[in-house]
């Protein structure tokens, strides 16, 4: 991914599900990369059991910190009923990131599903694996760090 | 004692980034009331050691703070848009007074009412109070502007305001130390100031005065060294902005040039003019009220506003270019997302259920159980500010017939309660309908919407050690209330239709407390009380 362009992601679902946590992992992760980044969430009252989605901008320079509606190069949806109310935040030629294309049966943990679908993002980024596994570790309490590392290895390898 | 500034670059929210500064700065005391998006200040300046505490409400908290700067010492208050509405009393006269060791007050904004009940632009409260106010568009000026604030506090002897917004709060940006150096800090010791600090009118009259020739100095220091920028670009199209508004500019018009005001009160008019004159088109692109438009018209300025549709909600890439383009087209729609709603399981849901079945009219107030008004159970008629479900509720008890009247019942939660409902509660004593009241307090145990905080009715600080717990039914009882019922709704939920009807059978004032902790927070409770128990 050449440097001078701005990545946009979104990941979004619904409050509980861990979408703040994964942004927090991507947004450290591609910081651990070296890169501008800013990362935009709205927390408070959409948080119980509403839409909640969570916007991560990487590149050289970022200014504004939410992704602009359909410029999003990525978006990761984190509940299948989300897909529709997110997707106009894609753009046309964007990657949809959602939970059918995982076999959930294999996550030890179902609330892992937030990092196994970074696993997945992984694919389309250009980051090395360590700096994921550093901010899983770095968002996560010691006693999740197995299974998550275990969920991300599930999405990045399909 | 200042702590050492770190090197190095951090990824971090405006709100840790202020808490780090606030440490950094040796603040000797961190007070607010929990609200979004300010809440996380005060949690992050005690997770880094610094000494927090909340406050039953803002007012109190600002008066806290208000004792802690005329120690010399430095203290930061912090709240939400709408908790300076509440702490304005404090806040207008402070102005007078000014202060020994530095105020910082955050005010952080809610355009778009994420998660509030208006959106109320609190820049207007510097130019009504008369406080300089500075308003940073990311992390790293959250940070630096902490600093600064402290600075000019102490330089001029003012409060100083760190307006923020939802986007500069929860926004994590990339934070490079060390930052803006800080200031030199002086120890806490009472210094008598008399006319200075005793608000009669004698003192206060020239109080006024002085703090009219402090905000004109600190006018003319604004135009010459203030943290303003002017961004060059083409001349035929110059913007002047402010706060995360800037962000989006920059990416929208990068061509454009611009001026960015970081301390937007007292405005630096001349450097205000000269840039105005300095190009063609003088575009102001603010997020919010015509604030800083009204200002440059004020002070001759030839600028253009935006659209009065984009007075509305938040700004955004799209919504500037569509500003600059003079485009007042319907915006597209955002799809309508799933609504929040009380979690299954949530103690709330049976009384709400009560209520609705029962055909009540309910005065609602702020909090997650706000969200009673949504069906299924579309039980609640008013909500308007913190507190208010009493005071309306006593207002349509006054006022409308008897058997209307009957059916009023006031909801609120056990934080709200303590933040602004015990002087509502004194007014139903003083002042009981004929009909007389009942009071629902739910009280699940913690401030839960905003993040499951502490409050003065759940015996723990905000570090959560134990300390006075306040007592919502002996309070009650000692003030007058006759009638005062505890019970558990969800163990109990089966009797709430019946608890309910005979308070509202009686003619006289009944409080009915729903006690059973929020689902979210139980366990942290359990293994906190243990804990406090064991010292």
């Amino acid at each position: 991914m050449p440097k001078s362009e701005t990545i946009n992601i979104v990941i979004a679902g619904l409050g509980g599900q861990g979408v703040l946590k994964a942004s927090d992992i991507l947004s450290d992760t591609v910081f651990r990369a070296g890169f501008d980044v800013k990362k935009s969430e709205i927390h408070g009252m959409s948080q119980r059991g509403g839409s909640v989605s969570s916007d991560v901008r990487f590149g050289r320079k970022v200014f504004s910190p939410m992704v602009p509606s359909g410029q999003a190069d990525f978006l990761v949806v984190l509940a299948q009923s989300q897909v529709e109310v997110a997707r106009p935040m894609l753009k046309s030629a964007g990657a949809l990131i959602e939970p059918g294309m995982l076999d959930e049966g294999r996550l030890t943990n179902k609330k892992s599903l937030n990092v196994a679908l970074l696993g997945a993002l992984a694919r389309h980024l250009d980051l090395a694996d360590n700096l994921w596994h550093a901010a899983i570790q770095a968002a996560l309490p010691e006693k999740l760090h197995a299974v998550n590392l275990q969920a991300f290895a599930i999405g990045k390898t399909p | 004692m200042s702590q050492q500034q770190a090197q190095g670059r951090q990824l971090s929210s405006g709100n840790q980034a202020v808490a780090l500064a606030a440490l950094h700065a040796g603040v000797k005391l961190g007070t607010g009331y929990p609200g979004t998006p300010s809440t996380e200040i005060l949690e992050a300046f005690d997770a880094l050691g610094g000494p927090a505490q909340w406050a039953p409400n803002e007012k109190v908290a600002l008066e806290v703070g208000i004792g802690a700067a005329f120690s010399g010492a430095r203290a930061l208050v912090t709240m939400k848009h709408v908790g300076l509405n509440v702490a304005a009393d404090p806040l207008f006269t402070v102005a007078y007074t000014g202060v020994g060791g530095g105020l910082v007050i955050v005010s952080a904004d809610d355009p778009g009412m994420a998660s509030s009940q208006n959106e109320q632009d609190n820049r207007r409260f510097a130019v009504a109070a008369g406080l300089p106010m500075l308003e940073p568009a990311d992390s790293q000026e959250a940070y630096d502007f902490t600093l600064r604030a402290f600075e000019l506090s102490e330089r001029w002897h003012i409060p100083v305001l760190l307006r923020m917004t939802t986007r500069v709060c929860h926004s994590a940006t990339i934070l490079q130390m060390p930052g803006y150096p800080v200031p030199p800090i002086q120890a806490a010791n009472f210094v008598r100031d008399v006319p200075g600090r005793v608000m009669i009118p004698a003192y206060a009259r020239p109080a006024h005065k002085r703090l009219r020739a402090k905000l004109a100095e600190i006018a003319a220091w604004n135009d010459s060294q203030g943290p303003n920028l002017v961004v060059e670009g083409r001349p035929n199209l110059g913007i002047i902005t402010s706060g995360i508004a800037f962000q989006h500019v920059r990416e929208a018009v990068p061509e454009a040039r611009v001026l960015k005001l970081g301390l937007s009160y007292p405005f630096p008019a001349e450097a205000m003019r000269r840039f105005a004159a300095s190009v063609g088109r003088c575009l102001i692109v603010e997020e919010g009220d015509p604030f800083l438009y009204e200002a440059a018209r004020t002070l001759g300025i030839e600028a253009e506003n935006k659209p009065e549709m984009y007075r509305f909600g938040e700004l955004n890439v799209e919504r500037v270019r569509r500003i600059v383009a003079g485009d007042m087209s319907p915006e597209p729609a955002a799809p309508a997302g799933k609504p929040p709603e009380l979690c299954p399981g949530c103690p709330h849901r049976n009384v709400f259920e009560a209520l609705r079945d029962l055909d009540c009219i309910v005065t609602g107030d702020i909090g997650c159980y706000t969200l009673g008004v949504l069906p299924p159970f579309s039980a609640m008629d008013t909500c308007v500010c913190m507190g208010a479900a009493i005071g309306v509720g006593l207002g349509l008890r006054h006022t409308l017939p008897p058997e209307q009247a009957r059916r009023v019942v006031s909801v609120i939660g056990d934080s709200t309660f303590v933040h602004s409902g015990i002087t509502g509660l004194v007014e139903m004593v003083y002042n009981p309908p004929p009909t007389g009241h009942v009071l629902i307090i739910l009280d699940n145990g913690t401030t839960a919407m905003t993040g499951l905080q502490e409050h003065p009715g759940t015996g723990r600080r905000l570090n959560h050690e134990a300390t006075g717990k306040v007592d919502f039914g002996a309070l009650a009882g000692a003030i007058g209330i006759k009638n005062v019922r505890v019970f558990d709704p969800i163990l109990e939920s089966e009797k709430i239709p019946d608890i309910v009807r005979e308070a509202l059978a009686k003619n006289e004032l009944s409080l009915i407390i729903a006690r059973r902790p929020c689902l979210l927070a139980a366990g942290a409770i359990k293994v906190r009380e243990k804990a406090n128990a064991k010292e």
